[in-house]
Order: C-alpha cells, then structure tokens, then sequence
C-alpha cells in the first residue's frame, strides 16, 4: 500500500528562520568568548536540519545543494560561525550522499544520521602537507574486518562537538600521497586529543581546533570510491557553493545595516541626498554580483550532477574554482564598503550598524583552501583547457 | 605510441614508482599522479601526438591508465580522419 507523503512538514526556510533567530541572539558572545555555537546547533537539531539532504528512503527529506545553499545565507545572515558549522556538515554529507548510497554500511549511517540528527565534522587537513587536502602522510591500517588510523588533524572544525568525523587518509601504508580514501568513524570509535586551540580573527565559534585523532572501526567503514573522485565529483563544488551562500549571507547582512544606516540618515534631512548613498549604490552592485555568481555555480553543479564525465571535466572545475575566488573576494569589499558607510557606528561593536564581525568573519573566505592555491590549480587547468565563449553555456 | 606514451610519463608523471612497474592498465591516479602533474602530461602528449585534447575529454577517466590515454589519442585521430 503506497501512503501520501507526508505534507504537514514546514518548509526549510520557515525552519531554518527559526534556528537563526536563535543564532542571531547569540552571535556576538559566540564571537567574543570563541566558544561553540551549541543553542543554534541543537536548534538545527530540533529543526531536523541536519538531515534533509538525505534522500527520502533512508529517512532524509531529499533537499538539494541550491536549497541547502540558500539555508546557508539564511544561517550567515544571523552568525556566520552557526552558518559555516551548518555548510561544513552538509558539505561532509554530500560526500555520503553522492557516493555512499550503495554501501550498505554508509546507507544505515544515513539512516542513523537523520534519525538522530548528528553532526558530522570533517577532517582533511594534516600536519605536513602543506594545505594540500588531496594528499596524505597517514595511512589507514587494515587488518581483518577492522582498520585503524591515526592522524595528526591541525584543524578539525568543531572536532570536539561532533558525533562522527569523515576523515581522509592514504589507502594503506604502501600507497602514494595522493590515494586516498574518506573512512567515517563515529564519536565512540575515536579520541581526539587536543593540540592546537582555534583563536582567531573571525569564524571565531566554528572552533576548529587541531587534534591528534586516534580511531579504530569496523573496515566497512571506508568509503568505497577512492577520495581523489568524490573530491572532484562533490566535495569541492559543494564546498564552494556552500561556502559562498554563507558568505553571501554575511554580506547581505551587512548591506541591510548599511541601507538602515543611509535611510536614518535621509530622513532626518529629507530633500539633501544623504552621505554614503552612493556608496550603497555601488555596494548594491557588487553584492548582486556575488548574488548571480552563486546562484550561476549552483545551476551549473545541478546540471552537471546527473553526468559524472562532466562533473569530473576540467570546464567544471574551472567554474567551480571561480565563483569560490569571486565571492571570497568580493564579499570583503562590500564589508570594507559598508563600513564607509557606516562610519564610526559600523566600526563600533555594540550598534545596529557594528559590521566589525562580519569583516573579521568575511576575511577567513580567502584563506579556507587559500585563493592563492585555487588560482595556481585553475591557472594549470587553463593551459589545457579551451574556454567556453557561449553566454549561456 | 604506447612507447612514446610512458616516456612522456616517465618524465612528467612525477610518480614515485618507476614507470615500467606500473601496467598499461593501472590507475595513474592511485601510482601517484596529481592533477599538476597530470596537465603537464596532456601538454606534452599534445605536443608529441600534434592533437588538442578537446573540452569533453579533458577529465579524469581519458588519463586514468596508459591504455586510457591510447584510446583517448586515437579517438581524437580518428575523428580527425573523418573531418
């Protein structure tokens, strides 16, 4: 017997409006004390936000990356930090999403992770390699059914309040640098012992300590593909995309403050065009190249996403690396703008104008996976690769 | 051309095995082959074959293993023939 869906479920947006109403009170002591965005997390628990990317079979509500993204802005426009907590886990389960569902393991994690609403952390960096995530020093040990790995993880973000880490690692101890596979292991199968604190200048609640990551689980825990191709094929357009919806969202967010601020200021003397008017013009523009830019990236990976020869193909990549470069760019010139326009009332924390956390978080965007590297891989990329010269191609 | 290719690898690849261990059928990727060093391999292969990898082809699958990079060669050949 076929049962209707069930359609009393509220939509994402009305849901993830409530979780930022909450990370929004709480945003300025998550910033000030560097300390983990807990109410908004449980708020996205109680929500059940952390499981709609799941597909419906396995318990999820089989939200897609465009819809995911816009959540991300929503989140970014409240606290940044809730936000980027909230991209990272859903960037993590694009990866089991895309390529775990015929695992037998991997599909009852699922299960697990949108029944009980966990959070997944991720860690890809390693002490040594230089930044690189697509290399590895560690390498995962097999024996029998169980493996076991041990890692020197320099930043695993919210490492400490996760329930399971997706983890990187080399094959086996005989495999080059750049065979890796993703191995999930769940909170009671590993120890993590602090070594590095994260006290920073912005993303201050994300808490991505470093950690010394000790792990042992069953082997049927690896992913079965090798990480090189969930890496090209989700894990890096979706971290672009999400990223940038966050990023959006922190930049929208400081327009809005600084619209506020000019119309203050207009109505107070009607007639006079008021200061920074211009200045919002111009910010209006960059913030609606960033708007098209993200949303150009999220069409091209809904696109690309039913044909695996594309997704792995250098145009996409290219693509991928350039809305990333662009948004991170752009979103610390409107900032740096709206804090013109604001003057001293944006620079001072505490007003209705303060945009200082928003620039502070909004400089991390250029550093996570370093623009510099990006522009080195897309620059490589661009020896070989012909340049598409269609507009709506 | 199965020559010309693994003397193009064995001095691009940067692999860390030496290039007469690895078979013509094995994953260039898991031998240690990095994206860098895999677009300095389509240059050169461009250059020795005189061929342009075309957009559609230029992913990981049409570099993957030697035989990989053959069929791709004599794909773009071919349709050359043809045009």
């Amino acid at each position: 017997m076929n049962f209707p869906v069930k359609i009393t479920e509220e939509s994402f947006a009305a849901r993830a409006a409530r979780v930022a109403e909450i990370a929004a009170k709480h945003a300025d002591t998550v910033d000030a004390e560097g300390r983990f965005p807990r109410e908004a997390a449980d708020a996205m628990k109680a929500e059940r936000l952390l499981g709609i990317q799941i597909p419906r079979h396995l318990g999820g509500e089989g939200a897609t990356t465009t819809e995911i993204a816009e959540l991300c802005s929503v989140l970014g426009q409240a606290c940044a930090a809730s936000a980027m907590v909230f991209a990272m886990h859903h960037i993590k389960l694009s990866s089991l999403v895309e390529h775990g569902a015929d695992s037998e393991w991997h599909a009852g994690f699922m299960r697990r992770i949108a029944a009980e609403q966990l959070l997944i952390a991720s860690a890809t960096t390693e002490g040594g390699i230089g930044g690189n995530l697509r290399n590895s020093i560690c390498a995962i040990e097999i024996t029998g059914d169980t493996c076991r790995l041990e890692k020197d993880a320099t930043v695993i973000s919210y490492g400490s309040h996760a329930d399971a880490i997706l983890i990187t690692s080399r094959s086996g101890p005989e495999a080059a640098s750049s065979d890796q596979v993703l191995t999930a292991f769940l909170k009671d199968q590993y120890t993590l012992e602090r070594t590095h604190v994260w006290n920073t200048l912005g993303m201050r609640g994300t808490c991505s300590d470093g950690f010394l990551f000790k792990g042992e689980a069953p082997a049927a825990q690896i992913l079965p593909k090798p990480f090189a191709e969930i890496a090209a094929q989700s894990m890096l357009a979706s971290s672009h995309l999400l990223w940038s919806g966050v990023w959006y969202g922190i930049a929208v967010d400081a327009v809005c403050r600084a619209q506020a601020f000019v119309r203050a200021a207009a109505r107070k003397s009607p007639g006079a065009p008021p200061p920074g008017a211009l200045r919002l013009a111009e910010v209006s523009n960059l913030l609606q190249m960033v708007k098209s830019n993200v949303v150009a990236g999220l069409k091209a990976y809904e696109d690309a996403k039913a044909d695996p020869d594309k997704l792995s193909s250098m145009g996409f990549a290219v693509a991928m690396n350039n809305v990333k470069i662009a948004s991170s760019e752009t979103i610390l010139e409107i900032v740096n703008h709206v804090m013109l326009i604001c003057g001293i009332m944006g620079y001072k924390n505490g007003t209705p104008f303060s945009v200082g956390r928003h620039l502070r978080d909004a400089h991390s965007a250029q550093l996570m996976i370093s623009n510099d590297r990006i522009l080195g891989n897309t620059s490589s990329m661009l020896l070989v690769h012909k340049q598409d010269t269609s507009l709506l191609g | 051309m199965n020559k010309t290719i693994r003397d193009i690898i064995a001095k691009f690849g940067k692999l860390p095995a030496s290039i007469d261990q690895v078979a013509d059928d094995a994953d260039l990727y898991a031998a240690g082959l990095t994206s860098f060093a895999s677009v300095q391999l389509m240059l050169a292969i461009e250059e020795a074959f005189d061929i342009e990898f075309p957009d559609n082809l230029l992913n990981r699958k049409s570099f993957a293993s030697i035989s990989a990079i053959e069929k791709t060669v004599d794909m773009i050949k071919d349709s050359r023939k043809v045009a």
